[in-house]
């Protein structure tokens, strides 16, 4: 797990990548932030941490959309896959780098923080709970991202059925209010990532959302192995 | 050393393996022999664990390598047909992530400059592999197989894209190799099998057609009852002269050119050599011989020969599986 979990992260900076989705994080996460917060002279961060969603549903697909496919499209999975190493370390192994890169990203969020305290006292407990479910919601996107990634031999399609796959997930709410079975469309607001994540902005720090989350790390993460597993037996 | 049990891969309807069963014993050298598409490389990724199979057993070392894939893969060394190499990353950090890969425990520096030497590649160890030419894009992928010592190497066509000097180096390499090694190595060149290996198997549609030593395999299928002539005189009168020695069977004459010279076929009885009649029938004849040359068997030849009912005495069981399923 460690070789790959140093392979990956490594190759995320000699390819232009891992540049990308920083410099677009940060560029982005900026603006929000000058705009939310800074110039509105507001000390709280909610509203800067809620329009982050946006960003990282577009962003994590390109982080992670060649994790799997293009060790398949260049055969470098026949090294991986033929080493003394399960499956499941090399899946874990390529979900931790590119969750690194992720951590990263949002650690700029904390510098946020750190400027918003020179002009008041922001509530430290919410600022680290909406850090927490920031990692939480994009450890689980990046966990479908790798899922989407094991599909395909195409690094292009791999990207777009992540981003399609986020973007479902994040918004079911919606999708569920326009539904006509009340019980659907609870059972949508229930799954809907995008309203777990939401509810932390709010101050909430619920360990119902905190399980939710890593439970839906550990189901992608374990799909990813079954659908390797699958290859071979193809 | 490796034992392989019936095994059988199959993709929907089709049978990309069918049924085979042989054994490679310790320091053993064993070719693969047959055409693309015979099923060499879908053998060689079942044996490595890369896919499974649909039926049967692959032994290492008497590891099921579904059972427990990964104490099985610690033995074995694979070279793929595509070399799997990271393009972005260069020689000496691909090597180190093989190394890590593989959780090898011999002494990190010392091993992998060893194996650089056995490889030749220690002048490009600090290139980037995308800028190496196919020849040391094949040696990286060879050195990473021979990482952590393992003691089954399995080559797939590993000279295939050389150039002929490499390709002698690379025999040489894989006939030390074979020392201290048991050796799978696939290729579809008879000579390249015949020169390294002890054993060899011959595969076509997915089936062994043989499965003998070298020197049993090339004995039955020596070409030396065939001859292929330059003989310079009438055409009419060699042909005549040719089908009058003993254990001829056939003579054809291919073609006649303007100074005389014409080319002839000679086929006798099998197991018969008749080239010391040819060349004493031409001397007497006061014709001059240009050439002569056993025509070497094709491995088209071989599968014909194989396949069409002169079979060998070691000849593989193949068909006591077929309607089963």
């Amino acid at each position: 797990m460690g070789a790959i979990f140093r392979r990956e992260v490594r190759s995320y900076f000699t390819s232009p990548i891992g540049y990308i989705f920083l410099a677009a994080f940060y560029a982005y996460s900026g603006v929000m932030f000058a705009n939310y917060s800074l110039e509105s002279g507001y000390t709280r961060l909610d509203s800067v941490f809620s329009a982050l969603l946006i960003i990282i549903i577009v962003l994590i697909p390109v982080l992670t959309m060649r994790t799997i496919s293009e060790e398949k499209r260049t055969k470098t999975d026949q090294c991986l896959l033929t080493a003394p190493v399960g499956l499941g370390s090399i899946v874990v192994g390529k979900f931790l780098a590119a969750f690194l890169i992720y951590i990263i990203a949002i650690a700029i969020t904390g510098v946020f923080a750190v400027i918003v305290s020179a002009f008041g006292t922001p509530d430290w407990n919410v600022v680290v709970g909406n850090i927490v479910a920031l990692a939480l919601v994009g450890g689980a996107y990046i966990a479908i991202g790798i899922f989407c990634s094991s599909f395909t031999e195409n690094q292009i399609v791999a990207a777009v059925i992540s981003f399609i796959a986020l973007i479902f997930v994040s918004f079911l709410s919606t999708i569920g209010n326009l539904l006509p079975f009340e019980w659907l469309t609870t059972v949508c607001e229930k799954v809907s990532f995008g309203e777990r994540y939401y509810s932390f902005t709010y101050g909430l720090f619920d360990f119902s959302n905190v399980v939710f989350f890593l439970s839906a790390i550990v189901a992608f993460l374990f799909l990813t192995v079954r659908v390797l597993e699958k290859r071979r037996w193809g | 050393m490796i034992e392989v049990i019936n095994l059988t891969k199959r993709y929907g309807d089709k049978k990309a393996v069918d049924n085979i069963s042989f054994k490679a014993e310790d320091g053993e050298v064993l070719g693969f022999l047959g055409p693309n598409g015979a099923g060499k490389s879908t053998t060689m990724n079942i044996l490595t664990g890369y896919i499974s199979c649909t039926d049967g057993k692959a032994l290492i070392d008497g590891v099921d390598i579904l059972e427990d894939p990964i104490k099985a893969k610690k033995q074995i060394g694979y070279l793929p047909e595509l070399p799997p190499l990271y393009m972005d990353m260069i020689v000496k950090e691909y090597l180190y992530f093989v190394y890590d890969l593989k959780k090898c425990k011999l002494p990190k520096v010392s091993h992998l400059k060893d194996i650089c030497g056995l490889v030749k590649i220690d002048h490009v160890y600090n290139r980037i592999i995308k800028n190496l030419s196919k020849g040391y894009r094949q040696r990286v992928g060879l050195a990473q197989a021979l990482i952590g010592n393992p003691k089954v190497l399995i080559l797939d066509e590993p000279t295939v894209g050389l150039d002929p000097k490499q390709i002698i180096e690379i025999r040489t390499l894989i006939r030390k190799l074979g020392k201290n090694h048991t050796v799978i190595l696939s290729s579809h060149i008879l000579s390249e099998v015949q020169a390294v290996c002890d054993k060899i198997i011959v595969i076509n549609e997915g089936k062994v057609v043989a499965n003998d030593t070298e020197e049993h395999l090339s004995q039955k299928l020596s070409g030396e009852h065939k001859l292929t002539a330059k003989i310079q005189g009438d055409k009419d009168k060699i042909v005549r002269a040719m089908q009058g020695i003993k254990g001829v069977e056939k003579v054809i004459c291919d073609a006649s050119h303007k100074d005389g010279v014409n080319d002839i076929r000679i086929e006798a009885k099998e197991g018969v050599d008749i080239r010391r009649d040819v060349f004493e029938t031409v001397v007497k004849n006061g014709w001059y011989m240009l050439e002569l040359k056993t025509s070497e068997l094709s491995l088209e030849d071989i599968f014909l020969k194989l396949t069409m009912g002169e079979a060998l005495p070691a000849l593989e069981n193949t068909s006591d599986k077929e309607g089963n399923d």
